[in-house]
């Protein structure tokens, strides 16, 4: 295969995003595993990018890191303690089995269709003579298709709508008058059994 | 260029990953995160696609978006879920939350 | 699609139709309401009768074809099987039309019946919404086309009779029988499935035909191609042929379901449920069903049997054995039984021996016929105990008013709420029977002066059950099934089988005579035994009887006075005698359609019933030569056994302290035995019913329960213990090991296994994922 720049790239941000993400699923310190968590959705955007999806990689960096994982690091510092007791459950050897077990099931359903997917071939570039390569579209088409009612407008709606429910849920959730509610309130004592 | 096939086996080992991730942490805010990865995973996929199969729409991409939104409420209500958790058994463990048993 | 209703071909639809939505309405909107919910059954059934009635109308008189080769009826696609599409529907042939003559009348009765009898109970919503649900799951079973629709009618009607039976659920008996009843006739119910599914696996063996349960197809269509074609195919196991497998697994459905030896214990302990279920589930409709269900797949079970010759079929042979110790067993047992509706229920279990021994010896007309006879006469009596038994609550409760202070014991406190009692049976059931007061028939006596109207219907039906010669329904089929028997046994075939089957009933017949008259000349005659009685509730008419009574050379003896009811209890009694007195228009006089032709004067009849019905089958069945000898058996038989009866009990009335001449006269022993229904129950608690809770228990239940484990090796002991002391202590070593080896085994594994439900999210994930790659690795290597 012959080394060309974009692959070079792509290799770097992929065992970008798979390292860190790695971490992010193995390290002790809940808040380090938050900052890895930030390097992989990092490594991802980066892929993005490098699939000519700009606005992609920017939302990516903007919600997931910007705004996500922020999220995250604030839950986590909210909530004392937490940043000790990331350990292992007892199931976790299972659990590797049936990842590797799942990325071989993966790998094995990948494998046949090498061929058609483009296979090893990584000098092929896409031309830009070629119309179908090219990604003849640009933020300000997906920005009207988003509201054209002809494309995606009611999925778009939908969409706001579940992030204002998922705003006042969440809202409403943690609002104290509620936790503190008497009638709500079950107490610590365990009674499972 | 970059074979789709490589995209497609990179979302996998990060999909594999998350999944590790859901099934062997404790706490629940790291399961969150390993959701969050595995979603990750998923969106590769969808550009990837998009962009080997289909660069002339926009689906791919506006479905990215759509997961995006999703994995945001997501979040959202995942750790106001959390942290109610928190505050009713002042554990974040998954373990002590086993009320749903028998 | 265009489908004109009203139709000849799709009304049957609408029949099965209407009972379903009252239930569906009077279930989700009106059961806060009695009086809408009535009605709304009412309506749905009386639809279901009249359109019944129009299509029987049809189909018999204003016909110009062969109903039996060209029936009515209409099918749609109901599943997809991929090669094949698997149609349900409606078949009207004679043997459907016959029945719809019997079901929905009987339903419709029991309907208005019920109206008087639950009057004042807070469920009758419940209970109108079960029983409109029943009448549906009935009119799909008799109306389907294939054995699948068959049987979800008839599981349908097995969860009705569940829930019926139980209906008055806080008595702790009523509870316990409708278990007893589901998980029985469940048990049979599992082996007819498997005859079910092997029957639709074998249909589809055949060289271009695709699997079917359609009961043309399989019986009528094709000459008997796919009979023959099973009777050729090997059975899976057992040896024998497909054909015979699939028939027994289907009888067994049958002996579940018509209470037949060894599976009939549930039925004598359904009677927990209020009367009119009794009369319905076990008299009219869902023990028919069973029988229905042979006689429709009699095709099927005689299949390679030339049966006119002796060669009988193993299905047959099971049927003619099973019926013929059915019918005897349980008429020896109704002789000693004091609760009237018990006697009344092995009365029906024997009677339905008879028609399954019938199916036995290939009468399945004859069983047809007896089987719709019987419903209309054991429904008129089932609804007449009814009436007895709510004119004799009546009169506990007055007594009970009048002397509450001076009663003790176990006199009084059955009165409440239709025979609520405190169930003081030992848990293994040792004791006499429980007997509540006003079931007692040693209780009553002299009731035909309180009810009049019930006492005539209940002696009509009581006839006709016995076998009156010549003027009642019960003599003419009842001849007809030992007319074939003896046909077979000296004349045709000359088999053991039929010689075996004609005995047994005919002992049956002179018992079924005897036990008859017993009960109702205990119930009626006389004068009363109790304060209960004396007071027992009025019915119609009385007033005319009283006066003509008293006007007799008896009532000079025994003068009566008239007295008053109330308008409600008018109402109520009205409610409940009326269908009486039409359930014993029918009870006399429905046989007379199956009379030989041979027989002098009413011969001349026709005997439309055997040409009608012998067409619902591809080969029709020849009538027997008339044979004047059973004939004068039966009628001897049943004339001697009234007589006996007579001559017990009503000459000289028993009278109040007396003992019951039919226990003095089979002794302390067998009277016991009797009344403990030989014991069967109890063998049945003892070795099936406690082991299976005990293992249910402990599977369930994270403890092993001691007390359980102990009670079962205590009565392996008990078991050992007739062999002798050593022995027994021998046993003891050996059955304690495996009794707790095998307890800590299955404890150990539920204890292990209980830890698949841990409450833990990640761990159900766990599985999940596993499940998820095991799909998802065999879809691959069927890919790849």
């Amino acid at each position: 295969m012959d080394i060309t720049a974009e692959s070079v790239v792509f290799l770097i941000l992929s065992a970008l995003t798979l390292g860190s993400g790695l971490l992010v699923v193995t390290s002790r310190n809940l808040f380090h595993a938050a900052l890895y968590l930030m390097l992989s959705l990092f490594g991802v955007a980066g892929l993005f990018a490098l699939l000519t999806a700009p606005f992609l990689a920017f939302v990516q960096v903007t919600v997931y890191i910007g705004a996500i994982a922020i999220l995250i690091i604030f839950a986590i510092m909210l909530t004392p303690q937490v940043t000790r007791t990331n350990a292992r459950n007892t199931q976790w050897v299972g659990a590797v089995v049936v990842a590797v077990v799942f990325f071989a099931v993966m790998v094995s359903v990948l494998t046949p269709l090498m061929d058609d997917l483009g296979a090893d071939d990584w000098s092929a570039d896409f031309s830009e003579e070629d119309p179908d390569d090219v990604p003849g579209t640009s933020l300000a088409d997906l920005g009207e298709q988003l509201v054209d009612p002809d494309y995606y407008m009611l999925p778009f709606e939908v969409a706001s709508v579940l992030l204002m429910a998922a705003l006042i849920g969440a809202a409403l959730m943690v609002s104290p008058a509620i936790a503190d509610d008497p009638e709500t309130e079950t107490g610590d004592d365990e009674s499972g059994g | 260029m970059v074979p789709l096939w490589m995209y497609l086996l990179v979302a996998a080992g990060l999909f594999s990953i998350g999944l590790y991730g859901v099934l062997s942490r404790r706490n629940a805010v790291a399961i969150l995160m390993s959701i969050e990865l595995m979603l990750n995973a998923v969106n590769i996929n969808l550009v990837a696609f998009w962009r080997y199969n289909s660069p002339g729409d926009l689906n791919g991409q506006v479905f990215a978006l759509f997961v995006f939104v999703v994995a945001a409420a997501e979040a959202a209500v995942g750790l106001a879920l959390i942290i109610t958790i928190y505050r009713r058994h002042k554990s974040v463990i998954v373990e002590d939350v086993d009320l749903l048993k028998w | 699609m265009d489908v004109n209703w009203l139709d000849v071909n799709y009304i049957s639809w609408l029949i099965l139709f209407f009972p379903f939505l009252s239930f569906a309405i009077i279930a989700l909107f009106t059961s806060r309401n009695l009086v809408v919910s009535q009605a709304v059954a009412l309506v749905g059934i009386g639809l279901s009768w009249v359109l019944s009635m129009a299509l029987f109308v049809r189909g018999v008189w204003g016909l110009d074809r062969d109903l039996g080769h060209d029936p009515f009826g209409s099918s749609t696609d109901w599943m997809d099987l991929g090669t094949h599409t698997f149609e349900m529907g409606v078949l009207v042939d004679p043997l459907t039309m016959f029945m719809l003559l019997m079901v929905p009348l009987a339903c419709l009765l029991i309907f208005v019946y019920s109206l008087g009898y639950m009057r004042g109970d807070p469920h009758n919503a419940r209970f109108f919404a079960y029983l409109s649900l029943f009448s549906g799951g009935m009119l799909t079973l008799v109306l389907a086309d294939n054995l699948l629709l068959l049987f979800i009618g008839w599981e349908i009607m097995g969860f009705c009779s569940y829930s019926l039976i139980g209906f008055w659920f806080h008595k702790k008996t009523a509870m316990e029988a409708g278990v007893k009843a589901f998980m029985t006739t469940r048990a049979a119910d599992v082996l007819m499935l498997v005859g079910v599914g092997y029957l639709f696996i074998m249909t589809g063996t055949m060289e271009g035909h695709g699997p079917t349960l359609n009961f043309r197809e399989i019986m009528y269509d094709h000459h008997g191609e796919m009979l023959e074609h099973l009777v050729a195919q090997d059975a899976v196991i057992f040896g024998g042929s497909a054909a015979a497998l699939i028939g027994v697994l289907l009888v067994f459905g049958t002996i579940g379901k018509s209470a037949q030896f060894p599976l009939h214990v549930w039925l004598p302990d359904a009677m927990e449920g209020p009367t009119p279920v009794s009369a319905m589930i076990h008299a009219a409709t869902m023990v028919s069903a069973g029988v229905y269900m042979v006689v429709r797949m009699f095709p099927l079970l005689s299949a390679g049997a030339d049966f006119h010759h002796g060669d009988y079929s193993s299905p047959m042979v099971l049927m003619g054995l099973i019926g013929g110790l059915t019918a005897l067993g349980a008429a020896i047992l109704a002789l000693g039984q004091n609760d009237i509706k018990r006697i009344l229920a092995y009365s029906t279990i024997s009677q339905l021996g008879y028609m399954v021994a019938a199916l036995g010896i290939g009468a399945w007309i004859a069983a047809a016929f007896h089987l719709v006879n019987h419903a209309f006469f054991k429904a008129l009596l089932f609804m007449a105990s009814g009436s007895v038994i709510h004119s004799m609550e009546h009169g506990e409760h007055h007594t009970h008013d009048e002397h509450g202070a001076h009663e003790h014991g176990g006199d009084s406190h059955g009165a409440d709420e239709h025979g609520e009692h405190a169930h003081h049976a030992e848990p293994d059931g040792l004791v006499m029977d429980y007997c509540a007061p006003p079931n007692d028939v040693q209780r009553m006596g002299g009731l035909i002066h309180r009810i009049p109207a019930t006492a005539i219907t209940m002696a009509l039906g009581g006839l006709s059950l016995a076998g009156f010669p010549f003027l009642t329904a019960g003599f003419w089929s009842k001849d007809e099934i030992l007319a074939e028997a003896w046909h077979g046994a000296f004349v045709g075939a000359q088999a053991p089988l039929p010689l075996f089957v004609l005995l047994t009933l005919l002992v049956a017949a002179f018992l079924t005579a005897f036990y008859t008259a017993r009960m109702w000349f205990l119930t009626f005659w006389g004068r009363p035994r109790t304060e209960a009685a004396e007071n027992a509730g009025v019915g119609t008419f009385r007033k005319q009887w009283v006066i003509w009574w008293n006007r007799t050379r008896w009532g000079k003896q025994n003068p009566q006075r008239v007295t008053f009811a109330t308008p409600v209890e008018r109402l109520s009694a009205a409610q409940m005698e009326v269908p009486l007195m039409v359930l014993a228009f029918f009870a006399v006089f429905a046989g007379f359609i199956g009379v030989h032709t041979d027989f002098p004067l009413l011969g001349a009849l026709n005997n439309p019933l055997h040409d009608f019905l012998a067409g619902t089958t591809a080969h029709h069945a020849e009538v027997i030569d008339l044979n004047w000898l059973p004939i004068l058996f039966s009628i001897g038989l049943g004339l001697g056994g009234l007589g006996l009866g007579y001559v017990v009990y009503g000459i000289r009335p028993l009278q109040a302290g007396q003992t019951d001449p039919t226990e003095r006269a089979l002794g302390a022993g067998i009277w016991t035995a009797l009344q403990n229904r030989f014991y069967i129950d109890i063998l049945y608690r003892r070795y099936l019913v406690r082991p299976m809770e005990w293992f249910a228990v402990n599977i369930v239940i994270d403890a092993i329960d001691k007390e359980t484990i102990d009670g079962v090796l205590e009565t392996i002991a008990e078991f050992f213990t007739a062999l002798g002391e050593g022995f027994k202590r021998f046993n003891r070593v050996v059955i304690d090991g495996v009794g707790d080896g095998v307890p800590a085994l299955i404890g150990q594994f539920a204890g292990w296994f209980r830890h698949v439900q841990s409450g833990r999210i990640q761990q159900y994930l766990f599985y999940i994922t596993l499940a998820l790659l095991a799909i998802g690795t065999l879809f691959l290597i069927q890919v790849l």
